[in-house]
């Protein structure tokens, strides 16, 4: 598959302070996007993340580094007409409304004003926004702003959809309309790259991940080869068995309700308990196995930093 | 096109502010109070009223340009709203003179509407509308350009209380500068005198787009004069906003 972004040893510091102090931010970032693909970048609160975004977009001018959007450079307006962004914590002209807004920012990519309008038009509807598009944007909810933001980043239909925190300050309808936005997307055939801290979105999303701590690339690579499935325990809840029986066969115990909650680590032991509930006629509710998560590397990941 | 909707969205958002109103306000005060001044006055009333009418017009004007002006850029960065947009496929100057011009446009609109309330009053006096006014108020709009580009270079990298008291300081300066010709002549050849030589030729001299007093006197202008005004107009703001430009092409927007 094609790259559509790539970068590379990618450096960024910053002054801060009032004397100035340097921080390092990025250091050596590299990562590559392929076409088509739903790339997801993890990482802690002041791990590089926006800024790495925002050297890919031009708003940030690395020190050191080679990026490619297209095999163009971030800047150059070619590449720019492919990109759609959607910022963290979305910040529009409060005074406009959604669809004069949608309209302005249709302008900037010389939209003929019948276009625009259709455009606009349909967007709002994609977001769910059809019935607020006449309300001025400082009377919408964050929720709705992230929605205006996702709009006003596929009013070109780009190639690459880069979107920040996109999940963020939407309620879970909200977070569930936003990832079916963002499959159907890649359905479209779209590369979507994606930065956020809910780790259960992207897991339920992305195809490949990069996960950066402290400026530093730590991990990078398709999701089933980062997340093994070896399971580490298994969590039972059952009804119907004498507690004492089950003595010695689960690592942990606990009874509400009427229901006992198990927690087996060992293979046998679960064998063992199953066949328990069949002789005295149980009744099992539920049984969640529990593999490893991106939650647990990221975890890990950012332990050992 | 790309220049022209930032251009038409920052007047959108410039004509909301109420600054802008408060300041119109004060204005219209000024030109009224200056009939009930030229009441008080012995002598030729109109002028009067003609010369306080234009000096409001610069001042206000001037105001308007800087407190607008300063928070051009500066709210964009502040409140993030620049992000979204110069990843759009606009080039950063096109951004720049999009801000500019939008201003200017606001700004061109408020003297208009204090220009017909001055001429108003003056019918009102004369029963004659002033046509040789708008003169002296084309070239109180050149120097309102310049005041915005400078308004606006500092946008570009400072707060709007600094760029503010940066901006009014390069008014200030700009209107007294020909107190430096003054000096120069009664300065003795040395050091003192290359110094006063030297800011002379870097400090702006506002006073190039003053026509009020020859205009109100009916005294006769040359044209290569107006001529010289207006290129040095242009090529001042010209030269300030290739400033800003260069100030704003380094900008990282964190």
């Amino acid at each position: 598959m094609a790259v559509v972004l790539k970068v590379e040893d990618l450096h960024k510091s910053f002054k801060l302070g009032f004397i100035p102090k340097i921080k390092k931010i990025l250091k050596g970032i590299s990562l590559s996007v392929e076409e088509g693909e739903i790339f997801g970048y993890l990482g802690p609160n002041g791990a590089g993340k926006t800024t790495t975004i925002k050297c890919i977009l031009g708003l940030v001018r690395p020190e050191k580094g080679n990026i490619e959007i297209f095999g163009l450079h971030p800047f150059s307006l070619q590449a720019k007409e492919k990109i759609g962004y959607l910022p963290e914590n979305p910040y529009f002209y409060d005074y406009l409304t959604a669809s004069e807004f949608l309209d302005f920012c249709s302008q900037l990519f010389l939209m003929g004003k019948k276009e625009r309008e259709e455009r606009v038009k349909e967007l709002l509807q994609l977001v769910g926004l059809e019935k607020a598009l006449d309300l001025q944007l400082r009377k919408f909810s964050r929720g709705m702003l992230q929605r205006v933001g996702l709009a006003q980043a596929l009013l070109n239909s780009p190639s690459l959809v880069i979107l920040d925190e996109p999940l963020g300050g939407l309620d879970p309808l909200g977070r569930k309309e936003v990832r079916d936005i963002i499959v159907r997307l890649k359905e479209e055939g779209k590369t979507v790259f994606l930065s956020s801290h809910i780790l259960q979105d992207i897991e339920m999303v992305c195809d490949r991940v990069a996960i950066i701590v402290s400026g530093e690339i730590v991990s990078q690579g398709a999701l089933h080869e980062l997340v093994s499935e070896k399971i580490y325990f298994t969590e039972v809840i059952l009804s119907g068995i004498e507690e004492k029986e089950l003595k010695g066969l689960a690592e942990s115990f606990s009874v509400k309700g009427g229901r006992i909650l198990l927690r087996v680590l060992r293979e046998e032991n679960l064998e063992k308990i199953l066949e328990l509930i069949q002789s005295q006629k149980g009744k099992i509710h539920s049984l969640i196995p529990r593999t490893e998560t991106l939650e647990d590397i990221f975890v890990e990941m950012v332990k050992q930093r | 096109m790309k220049i022209g909707a930032i251009a038409l969205n920052t007047f959108k958002e410039a004509i909301r502010d109420r600054i802008l109103y408060l300041l119109l306000f004060f204005a219209v005060v000024c030109i009224v109070f200056s009939r009930i001044l030229a009441l008080l006055t012995v002598g030729d009333r109109v002028k009067i009223i003609k010369d306080v009418g234009l000096s409001s017009l610069s001042l206000f004007g001037a105001l308007m340009a800087i407190l607008m002006g300063v928070g051009l850029v500066y709210k964009e960065i502040d409140k993030r709203t620049i992000h979204s947009l110069l990843v759009k496929p606009i080039h950063r100057y096109q951004f720049l003179l999009g801000k500019y011009f939008g201003l200017v446009l606001t700004l061109l609109v408020m003297l208009l509407a204090m220009s017909l309330i001055y001429l108003a009053v003056i019918f009102l006096h004369t029963f004659k509308i002033e046509w040789t006014m708008f003169i002296a108020i084309f070239f109180i709009f050149l120097e309102l350009c310049l005041i915005t580009s400078v308004a606006l270079l500092f946008s570009c990298f400072s707060t709007p209380i600094l760029s503010s008291l940066f901006s009014l300081a390069f008014y200030l300066i700009g209107h007294f500068s020909w107190g430096l010709e003054t000096l120069i002549k009664k300065v003795k050849p040395g050091a003192g005198k290359t110094l006063a030589q030297l800011l002379y030729h870097f400090v702006p001299d506002l006073e190039n787009f003053n026509f009020k007093m020859e205009i109100v006197q009916n005294l006769p202008i040359p044209a290569k004069i107006y001529l010289f005004s207006t290129l040095y107009g242009i090529f001042y703001t010209a030269f300030i906003l290739a400033l800003a430009l260069l100030v704003f092409r380094k900008r990282d927007f964190i």
